[in-house]
């Protein structure tokens, strides 16, 4: 029975396709077993793919230089930039993940979890209102949340449509 | 050597993530991203406190941009609202990102006032 047990709410076995959590979602079996059966793989490739993500943003932060008082233009454009990428690799992983344990851990743990960033969004809004910019820490504040969440949904319907589009001229054949 | 520090936080930072989201939906089960909202209000916290102090580059790159940025994450948190939507839960969506905006920025506004006050 592949139903969750209460109806979707949370509880214990949810199938792949319920899944909210890129990161980890302890309701699919895989995600529950794969610490206890490659704790080294996981942990490991999700330290080297944070490293990978994390100085992919400093490379752009240092391409676009930041005043505590202007829209954030570096971290908006990597938020909405991973955004789209996680939209892209969880709609794929189905076909692409298959007998490969530790791409999600790698790809969406690692480098797209270390690439985004929420702590520095934060605090470029913070610092924008203390600065005296309350109308600018509003846009950037609102203009993040609107186009990481449209890009996510892009990233995802766009690869779907392509994939289910790439199967039916795959069955046509 | 900015590189390396980065590099180091952010290999931390990342699986730190990960085993907090495994602890916290073990305990609240997962129907809510609970997990995801702990590392970004915490990582928050922590770097509105780094900014508001006089580190230098060393520290801000190891423990600001590699560690509090690889603690925290907007994919996760983009990804599980858009998946909260499509599985029917509109409500958990529009909560989730009201409650990650609101706690976040006041966990750093908390994090500055605490060093602005320590350094005062």
């Amino acid at each position: 029975m592949s139903r969750p047990v209460d109806g979707g709410r949370g509880g214990n076995t949810a199938r792949p396709d319920q899944r909210v959590d890129p990161d980890v979602d302890l309701r699919l079996p895989a995600d529950r077993g794969e610490l206890a059966a490659h704790p080294g793989g996981v942990l490991g490739t999700v330290a080297a793919g944070g490293a990978l993500g994390a100085l992919a943003r400093a490379g752009v932060a240092y391409a676009v230089p930041h005043q505590p008082a202007a829209f954030g233009w570096a971290t908006f454009a990597v938020n909405v930039s991973g955004c789209f990428l996680i939209g892209v690799l969880m709609a794929a992983l189905p076909r692409i993940g298959r007998g490969r344990p530790l791409l999600r851990p790698f790809l969406g743990v690692g480098v797209l979890g270390g690439y985004t960033t929420y702590s520095t969004y934060a605090v470029d809004v913070q610092r924008a209102f203390a600065a005296g910019a309350p109308v600018t820490a509003l846009a950037y504040l609102g203009a993040t949340v609107v186009g990481a969440l449209l890009a996510v949904w892009l990233g995802d319907t766009a690869t779907g449509r392509l994939l289910h589009a790439a199967d039916q001229a795959g069955g046509r054949r | 050597m900015t590189v390396l520090l980065i590099a180091l936080g952010a290999a931390v930072g990342a699986p730190l993530r990960y085993l907090t989201d495994r602890a916290v939906q073990a305990r609240f089960g997962a129907a809510f991203p609970w997990g995801t909202l702990v590392v970004n209000v915490a990582g928050s916290l922590l770097l509105g406190f780094l900014a508001a102090l006089p580190v230098g580059p060393a520290l801000g790159a190891l423990l600001g941009t590699g560690l509090c940025g690889a603690l925290t994450t907007y994919s996760t948190f983009g990804y599980q609202t858009l998946r909260l939507t499509r599985t029917g839960h509109r409500r958990r969506a529009l909560a989730n990102v009201l409650l990650s905006v609101t706690a976040t920025l006041a966990a750093a506004t908390a994090g500055a006032t605490l060093a602005q006050s320590l350094t005062r």
